[in-house]
C-alpha cells in the first residue's frame, strides 16, 4: 500500500514492502543516489541520513520508523553547516573514490550542528561508524576542523 | 600487473598515431561519431575535444578509481595546452583497446600503478598538438605569425587581438599536424608540480551527484543478484524457489551454466535480495575447495621446510646459501605467514547491462580493464565487438579487485543478461557478503627466512623460499607474466630487492587450490615488503646496528636505485626524529621498499596503553619522479598507508572447510577514523620519469609499524593479522 513520507522537503509516495531498509527505498524508488550502499548491516555509514536532524544509517531503518518525520538525503542538505562542511571538502581536496563521502558529509553536518568546536577525540569518536575504505580519514579530520573555523567565522 | 615495457611513446610513434586518426583531424570527427559532442565541437586528437564555448574536454583512458586520473591526466592536457583548468572538463574513453592502450601493457586498462607513467608524454604530447592545431588556425585567421601568439588561460593574444579557444576550433580541426609537438620546459610548468590543484571530481563526490554504477538505472530494468556456491568450485545440485515466490517484486530465477548457481531477478535490489534468501540449494562439493584455512596455513609452512620448486637466481640456490650460512657467527631464522585478504572497495560490485534498439548493448560500469571486459562480454552474448560498448562511470574503489582475468562480475551480468532473452536491462548487484565471500583474494604467503650474520656485523648470506598461490596462473595475464613456472609477482619485491645482500638465495613454491587469488593494492609487494623489511630489523638487531643505519649500509652500491630508496629512507627518518630517543613507552619503527618504480620509506610511531598499542603518527618520504599532482601523491600515500597497516592490524579471510567464514564489514574489520593519529608526507624533489603512487605507499606501512612493535617488546609480529597473534590496539 503506497505510503506518504517527507524528504528533502517534498512529500513522496512510495510503495514497497513493509520490511524494505528505507535505503533501498531512497535508491531505488525515489532515484536519490547520493545515499550509497556499503554493507546494509550498520558497520559502515556509507547509507547515512539524517531524521529530523538526526543522522541515522538508512540500511537499518523502515518506513514505520521516519513516518511524519523529515528525511534529510545528501541531495537535499542546506544550512551554514553544509556549506561549510561541503566547502571544507572540496578545499582539501578530501574525496578519493567517493564512495564514502556522501555518509561521511552527512555525519559531519551532524557533528558540527551538534558541537561547533569538536576535538580531534571527539571527531573521532562521532565519526567512527563511518568506514572510508580509502582510508581518507586524516583529511576528513581536517576537513571537519576547517569547516568549523568556517562556522565561527 | 607489472610494467616492463618503455612508457614513453617515441616522438615518430605517438606521430604515427596522429596521422591514424587524421580522417578525424580533417572532418572534425571520429569515424564512429563516438566522441563528438556537437557540429561545432572538435576532436582534435583522441585525447582532446574543445568546444565551441572554448571548453576543453580531455578524454580519459583510465577510469577512476579515487587514486585521481580525473585530476592527473587533466593536469597534462591543461598544462600543455595552456587552459584554465576551471574550463577543462573529462569523460572517460569509450572502449577501444587501440586507441586507448596503457602503454604499459599494450591493452586498455588500469593496474600497475602506471596510469601517469604510462600517460605522462602520451597526454603531453596530445595537449601541445592540440593548442598548436589551434595556434595555427589563429595565425592564419589573423594574419600573424604563430610565434607572435601568446597563449595562456585558454586565451590566444596577438598584438591587439584576442580570442578563445573555442573560435578556431572549426578552422584547427581541418588542419593536419606537422611536425613534432614541441613540450614545454619543465621549469614553465604551471600545474605540473603545482602543490594545490583543486580534484577534478571534488564536487560531484561531495553532492551526492556522482554516478557510480550502483547508481546507473536505464529504462526497462531488473536487479539480479547471484545465488553462488558457499565454498569455490561447488556445483549447483537443485533448487527450490517455493518461498522466493512470496516475496514482493519477485520475478524469476535462471540457472547459470556449469552448476555456477542461480541468477535471482526481481523489480528492487531489496526483492531480489530477499527472495535470493527464499531459495533453497544443494551443491555438489567434490570437486569443490573443501580445506580449512587453518590447513592451508599448516601446509604452506609445511612446503616452507622441503626444498623450493624453483630456484629464482640460477646461480645461488638455496642448498648453496644453507652452507654460507651455517658457517656464520649468528643465525637467524623466521617463519612468516600472511593470511588471504580480500580487497572490500567501498562500493560493492555492480554493473547494468543496457540493449540498445539496434541490437547492440552498453556495458555500464566503473571498468578497469575493457581489453579483457569486452571481447568477455561480447563473446557470451554471441555479439560482434562493434556491437558492445562500455560506458565507464566511477568506481568505487578497487584496489586491484575490478580487473581480473574472467571480467568475473561483468561476465555474471552479461550471463544474466542472455538468460533473461537479451531483451531486458539487467543491473547485476553484489552485497557486502557475495564480496567478502566472493573469492578473488590476496593469496595467502608464507616466507621463510634464514640469515647468517658475521662477528663483524655484516651480513653472510641469505635464505628466502616462498610459498604462494600464482594469481595469473590459468588467466589470460600467465603469457606475458609467468616465466619457467614462475609467476613474477609471487617473488617481486624479494628477488629483485634493492639491498645488497651477500649470497642471497630466493626460492618459490607453487601452492594451488581452486579458490581464485589475485593482485591486491601491490600485488606481491604486499607480502613481500613485510617479510623482507621485518627480517632487515632482525638482522640489524642480530647484527647491533641501528634499523636505519644497518639499510644504509646495504645501499651503498652507487646505483641510483639504491641512492633513491637511500634518501627516501634519510628523508623519513629526519621528518620522524628518528635520531632522538622515543619518549617513555613509544617506539618508532622503519621500512623502506621500491615498487612500481617509486621509492617509499615510512616511520611508524606507537605508544604503549597498558599493553594496547596506539598508533601514535606515521611518517612518510616518497619518490616518485616528477611529481605530477603533489596532493594526489599525498592522498595516496596516506590512503596507501591506512589500507595497509588496517589490513595487517586486524583483517583475514579465514575458511571453514571450504566456507568464508567473513560474513561483513563486522567480521573484516575496516580501518577507522581513531586508528591513526596522524599521516606526515613529504615528497623527495625530482627530474625523473614519474613512476606509480596508487600502491607504492602500502608495501612499507604493516612493516613500519611491525617493526615499532618488534621495538617496544623485542619480539617481532611474524604471522598476521596482528590481533590474531598477540597484539592488541587501542
Ligand atoms: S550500508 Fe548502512 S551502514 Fe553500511
Ligand atoms: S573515498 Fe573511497 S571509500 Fe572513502
Amino acid at each position: 500500500m503506497p505510503q506518504t513520507i517527507t524528504i528533502n522537503g517534498k512529500e513522496r509516495q512510495v510503495d514497497a514492502a513493509d520490511d524494505t531498509p528505507l535505503l533501498w527505498i531512497i535508491r531505488d524508488e525515489l532515484n536519490l543516489t547520493g545515499t550509497k550502499f556499503g554493507c546494509g548491516v550498520a558497520a559502515c555509514g556509507a547509507c547515512t541520513i539524517h531524521v529530523d536532524g538526526q543522522p541515522m544509517r538508512s540500511c537499518q531503518a523502515r518506513l514505520s520508523m521516519v513516518r511524519g518525520k523529515n528525511i534529510t538525503t545528501i541531495e537535499g542538505i542546506e544550512g551554514k553547516a553544509a556549506t561549510a562542511v561541503q566547502s571544507a571538502w572540496r578545499e582539501l581536496n578530501v574525496v578519493q573514490c567517493g564512495y564514502c563521502q556522501s555518509g561521511q558529509i552527512m555525519s559531519a553536518i551532524a557533528l558540527l550542528e551538534d558541537n561547533k568546536n569538536p576535538s580531534d577525540a571527539e571527531i573521532d569518536s562521532a565519526m567512527s561508524g563511518n568506514a572510508c575504505r580509502c582510508a581518507t580519514y586524516q583529511r576528513i579530520r581536517k576537513a571537519i576542523h576547517l569547516a568549523a573555523e568556517k562556522l565561527e567565522a | 600487473m607489472t610494467a616492463k615495457t618503455s612508457l614513453t611513446p617515441t616522438r615518430r610513434n605517438f606521430l604515427k598515431g596522429i596521422a591514424a586518426t587524421g580522417a578525424a583531424l580533417t572532418i572534425g570527427f571520429t569515424p564512429e561519431g563516438l566522441l563528438a559532442a556537437g557540429p561545432a565541437d572538435a576532436i582534435l586528437n583522441p585525447f582532446v575535444r574543445v568546444a565551441s564555448d572554448g571548453t576543453v574536454t580531455v578524454i580519459l583512458k583510465h577510469f577512476e578509481m579515487g587514486q585521481g586520473t580525473t585530476t592527473g591526466l587533466t593536469t597534462l592536457i591543461a598544462e600543455e595546452m595552456d587552459v584554465d583548468w576551471d574550463k577543462i572538463e573529462f569523460e572517460f574513453a569509450p572502449s577501444d583497446n587501440k586507441k586507448y592502450k596503457n602503454l604499459a601493457f599494450g591493452a586498455q586498462g588500469t593496474g600497475g600503478s602506471s596510469a601517469i607513467a604510462n600517460s605522462f608524454m602520451q597526454y603531453r604530447m596530445a595537449g601541445a598538438a592540440a593548442k598548436e592545431l589551434i595556434v595555427r588556425a589563429a595565425a592564419t585567421a589573423w594574419g600573424v605569425n604563430t610565434t607572435e601568439i601568446i597563449v595562456e588561460n585558454s586565451q590566444l593574444t596577438a598584438g591587439d587581438k584576442t580570442a578563445h579557444f573555442g573560435e578556431f576550433v572549426a578552422a584547427a580541426a581541418k588542419l593536419k599536424t606537422t611536425g613534432e609537438p614541441t613540450l614545454k620546459d619543465p621549469k614553465d610548468f604551471r600545474l605540473i608540480g603545482k602543490e594545490s590543484l583543486p580534484r577534478k571530481d571534488n564536487s560531484d563526490k561531495t553532492d551526492g551527484t556522482a554516478m557510480f554504477g550502483m547508481d546507473v538505472k536505464v529504462p526497462n530494468m531488473v536487479y539480479a543478484v547471484i545465488l553462488r556456491s558457499p565454498r569455490f568450485g561447488g556445483k549447483l545440485k537443485s533448487f527450490d524457489v517455493t518461498k522466493a515466490k512470496e516475496v514482493k517484486g519477485f520475478f524469476k530465477v535462471k540457472e547459470l551454466g556449469d552448476g555456477k548457481g542461480l541468477a535471482v531477478y526481481a523489480a528492487s535490489t531489496w526483492s531480489a535480495i530477499s527472495a535470493r534468501k527464499a531459495i533453497e540449494t544443494k551443491w555438489d562439493f567434490a570437486s569443490a575447495e573443501n580445506r580449512s584455512s587453518s590447513q592451508m596455513a599448516e601446509d604452506h609452512l609445511e612446503a616452507l621446510k622441503k626444498e623450493p620448486q624453483f630456484h629464482i637466481h640460477k646461480d645461488m640456490t638455496s642448498e648453496k646459501t644453507t652452507k654460507i650460512i651455517e658457517a656464520a657467527d649468528k643465525k637467524l631464522e623466521a617463519e612468516f605467514l600472511l593470511p588471504l585478504l580480500a580487497h572490500a572497495p567501498m562500493e560493492p560490485l555492480n554493473c547494468v547491462i543496457e540493449p540498445k534498439d539496434d541490437g547492440s548493448i552498453v556495458l555500464h560500469d566503473g571498468c578497469q580493464f575493457p581489453a579483457l571486459v569486452h571481447p568477455t562480454i561480447s563473446k557470451i552474448l554471441g555479439l560482434p565487438l562493434e556491437k558492445v560498448s562500455i560506458k565507464t562511470v566511477y568506481a568505487g574503489g578497487s584496489f586491484g579487485r575490478r580487473a581480473n582475468g574472467t571480467s568475473d562480475y561483468a561476465a555474471e551480468a552479461a550471463e544474466a543478461y542472455k538468460l533473461l532473452g537479451n531483451k531486458k536491462a539487467v543491473k547485476l548487484i553484489w552485497t557486502r557478503e557475495d564480496d567478502l565471500a566472493g573469492g578473488y583474494y590476496r593469496p595467502m604467503a608464507a616466507h621463510g627466512i634464514k640469515i647468517g650474520v658475521n662477528e663483524d656485523g655484516t651480513l653472510k648470506g641469505w635464505n628466502h623460499h616462498i610459498v604462494t598461490q600464482s594469481i595469473v596462473k590459468g588467466t589470460p595475464f600467465a603469457a606475458n607474466m609467468i616465466k619457467d613456472g614462475v609467476d613474477d609477482t609471487s617473488v617481486e619485491g624479494v628477488a629483485d630487492t634493492d639491498y645488497t645482500l651477500p649470497n642471497m638465495a630466493v626460492g618459490l613454491t607453487n601452492w594451488h587450490s581452486p579458490m581464485k587469488v589475485l593482485w591486491w593494492r601491490s600485488v606481491g609487494h604486499s607480502h613481500s615488503a613485510y617479510a623482507m623489511e621485518v627480517a632487515m630489523d632482525m638482522a640489524a638487531k642480530a647484527a647491533g646496528s641501528d634499523p636505519l643505519a644497518f639499510r644504509l649500509a646495504h645501499l651503498n652500491s652507487g646505483t641510483k636505485d639504491q641512492a633513491r630508496l637511500a634518501a627516501v629512507l634519510k628523508l623519513a627518518a629526519e621528518k620522524s626524529g628518528w635520531s632522538e630517543t622515543p619518549a617513555e613507552g613509544r617506539a618508532r619503527g622503519i621500512a623502506a621498499h621500491k615498487s612500481f618504480g617509486s621509492y617509499v620509506a615510512e616511520v611508524v610511531e606507537i605508544s604503549d596503553n597498558n599493553g594496547e598499542i596506539k598508533i601514535e603518527r606515521v611518517t612518510c618520504a616518497v619518490d616518485c619522479g616528477i611529481p605530477v599532482n603533489p596532493d594526489v601523491i599525498r592522498a595516496q600515500m596516506e590512503g596507501g598507508i591506512g589500507y595497509g597497516i588496517g589490513h595487517i592490524m586486524r583483517d583475514q579471510i579465514t575458511l571453514d572447510e571450504g566456507k568464508v567464514e567473513q560474513a561483513n564489514f563486522p567480521d573484516y574489520e575496516p580501518l577507522r577514523i581513531g586508528d591513526i593519529g596522524a599521516i606526515d608526507v613529504h615528497i623527495i624533489p625530482s627530474t625523473e620519469p614519474p613512476t606509480g603512487v596508487g600502491e607504492p605507499g602500502v608495501p612499507p606501512a604493516g612493516p613500519a609499524l611491525a617493526n615499532a612493535i618488534f621495538a617496544l617488546r623485542g619480539k617481532p609480529v611474524l604471522k598476521l593479522p596482528m590481533t590474531e597473534n598477540g597484539v592488541e590496539f587501542v
